[in-house]
């Protein structure tokens, strides 16, 4: 099975629309929103959501004031300063809360609790080329590695139970912990770069994270006439890297038209230039 | 009077580092030289491209504490996995084997206190570093920048926002793309969030995520539409039903992204951008204080 993921390092670089013009080119492929945190793609597949599940993210802590005896212990020992006393008492900030659940077992008038998280889901859905397995993280959650790597591992086991041998997965923007979780273990990284410096620093930074996984990859330049000269510095980074370049694609409001749409570029011009890049390198992932 | 301002989007790409530097530049020309921007988005530092003249003026290692575990004085109790909410400790009894796994682990100190043999000791475990940068202009520049292969982005940002000078009357803060912790971590702080979007229906989806959130955690803000002219008019639909303030809106221009491209944002500025970012700051400061 071969499961590739979209990822670009800046944000804004054409991840999802260019996910979702790869999408529309697939037969026999499971599709995965990897980016759970702003989750996008689904505004262009329109998934009619077949099951639904809620994500376990942990705990947050409650303190309960009247049985708190000012002792500040769990102040003190939360590694995570999630917990204040400007108020006038001791209080839990949820949003610095990482759930560790240390300040619970510490505290000895046994006035704290931990509760769920119950804010986060995720979703196997059909959608018009296939099923999709998507999230929505409630605003200002933690663990979306966690969540990524959830809705990862039911994509495969679809495509495991359909027989279908593709997984695509549309990536989150950045390094960190999201973008780790929708990369190990998979078969290949589809870069998307954008000609900016911006978008070249933070490519080189991608790759060596790709690179630490030794995980295959290759690139195509999004918006490559908003900068000749940054376009080359590209091409050659590509070059000194042994990174195959699959394409590049012109800056086009044709994209933003087919967003506006609910369609993929594929699907709404078929016959324009990006298109038609679009499907050479859709066909040359098939086989690489 | 310090005030803080965090520059956030939902999605990436739309303009925060553009509208950060920006106002970095005019917030010293126009209101106050004490000011200072602070680049959070750890992952992905971009700031200082657009400041060619910036100089390292001191960096220092950011590490997280990491256990480990003595298997001299182990017992193989496993009090420390029933302690560890991550799963970040394997114990086996029957083979004598404990071990914490450095990268689930969240740094919380619980097993230390879980475990009652001394056999819990904690190493530095590197996850970023923070650079400070003089630019000429203001008190410069404070960079997070998250170690390749760490998923503590928001253990550093809480460390960069702390580093702001004493001095400084104004920080700036530009945060990471995106409506999870490392966003409310960069905002959780500020006294006015802005937001930078685009009139796309990606755009118009995520800013409705940031919005929930910034209602959530009771923070006032302000949006920006930037490369104002693409996409539908959902976004002004949606800011007009929700009584939404619009403090500004950048034109889309081919022009300007050829030159933030080349990372000549603040070489090419003209009348239009001059008196643009001077109202934005006369707006933010008639707001803040």
């Amino acid at each position: 099975m071969k499961e590739i993921t979209v990822l670009s390092g800046k944000g804004g670089a054409g991840k999802t629309s260019i996910t979702a013009a790869l999408v529309s080119l697939s037969e026999r492929a499971v599709f995965c929103d990897s980016d759970v945190d702003a989750a996008d793609l689904h505004l262009i597949l329109k998934p009619e959501v077949k099951e639904s599940y809620r994500f376990d993210s942990g705990y947050k802590a409650i303190i309960d004031s009247v049985k708190c005896i000012d002792c500040n212990i769990c102040k003190e020992e939360c590694r995570f300063d999630a917990i204040h006393t400007d108020k006038g008492f001791y209080e839990v900030n949820p949003f610095q809360c990482e759930g560790c659940r240390l300040c619970e077992r510490l505290c000895p008038a046994e006035a704290i609790v931990s509760v769920k998280n119950e804010n986060n889901f995720w979703y196997v859905s059909n959608t018009r080329f296939g099923p999709l397995v998507h999230a929505r993280m409630g605003p200002g959650e933690e663990n979306s590695g966690k969540l990524v790597t959830v809705v990862r591992r039911k994509a495969r086991e679809i495509a495991r139970s359909l027989n279908y041998d593709f997984i695509l997965n549309d990536g989150p923007p950045g390094i960190g912990c999201a973008a780790i979780s929708s990369l190990t273990g998979t078969s290949g990284v589809l870069m998307v770069i954008e000609p900016s410096m911006s978008g070249l620093h933070d490519a080189k930074r991608l790759l060596d994270l790709i690179n630490s996984f030794n995980i295959k990859s290759y690139a195509i330049i999004n918006k490559h006439d908003i900068s000749n000269k940054l376009t080359d510095e590209i091409v050659q980074f590509l070059k000194n890297n042994n990174i195959p370049l699959l394409g590049k694609i012109p800056f086009d409001t044709m994209f933003t038209q087919a967003m506006i749409e609910g369609k993929s570029i594929v699907e709404l011009y078929p016959e324009a230039k990006s298109s038609k890049v679009l499907k050479k390198i859709w066909d040359y992932i098939l086989v690489n | 009077m310090l005030k803080k301002i965090a520059i956030a989007s939902g999605k990436g790409g739309t303009g925060k580092t553009t509208v950060s530097v920006n106002l970095y530049y005019f917030i010293h020309k126009y209101w106050t030289d004490k000011v200072q921007l602070l680049d959070c988005d750890v992952e992905e530092p971009n700031d200082l491209i657009f400041f060619p003249e910036a100089r390292e003026k001191s960096f220092n290692v950011v590490n997280q504490q990491v256990p480990k575990i003595d298997n001299s004085k182990c017992t193989y109790c496993r009090d420390c996995v029933e302690y560890c909410e991550f799963n970040a400790i394997v114990v086996i009894p029957t083979v004598k084997f404990a071990e914490v796994n450095a990268s689930l682990c969240h740094s919380c100190g619980a097993c230390l206190h879980a475990c009652k043999h001394g056999a819990m000791l904690e190493y530095d475990h590197k996850i970023g570093e923070i650079k400070k940068f003089d630019l000429g202009i203001g008190l410069g520049l404070i960079q997070g920048e998250l170690e390749i292969g760490s998923s503590m982005q928001t253990m550093l940002i809480k460390d960069v926002i702390k580093e702001y000078n004493p001095e400084t009357e104004i920080v700036l803060m530009d945060a990471p793309p995106g409506t999870s912790c490392p966003v409310v971590t960069t905002s959780a702080d500020a006294d006015f969030i802005l937001l930078v979007t685009e009139p796309t229906p990606f755009g118009l989806h995520d800013l409705q995520l940031t919005i929930e959130l910034m209602r959530e955690i009771h923070k006032p803000f302000a949006v920006i539409i930037n490369k104002d002219g693409i996409g539908d008019g959902s976004m002004e639909k949606y800011l007009e039903a929700e009584d939404i303030e619009i403090i500004g809106r950048i034109a889309f221009s081919k022009e300007y992204a050829a030159n933030y491209a080349t990372g000549k944002i603040l070489n090419n500025l003209d009348e239009t951008q001059d008196s643009f970012y001077r109202n934005l700051v006369m707006n933010l400061k008639e707001k803040l204080n």
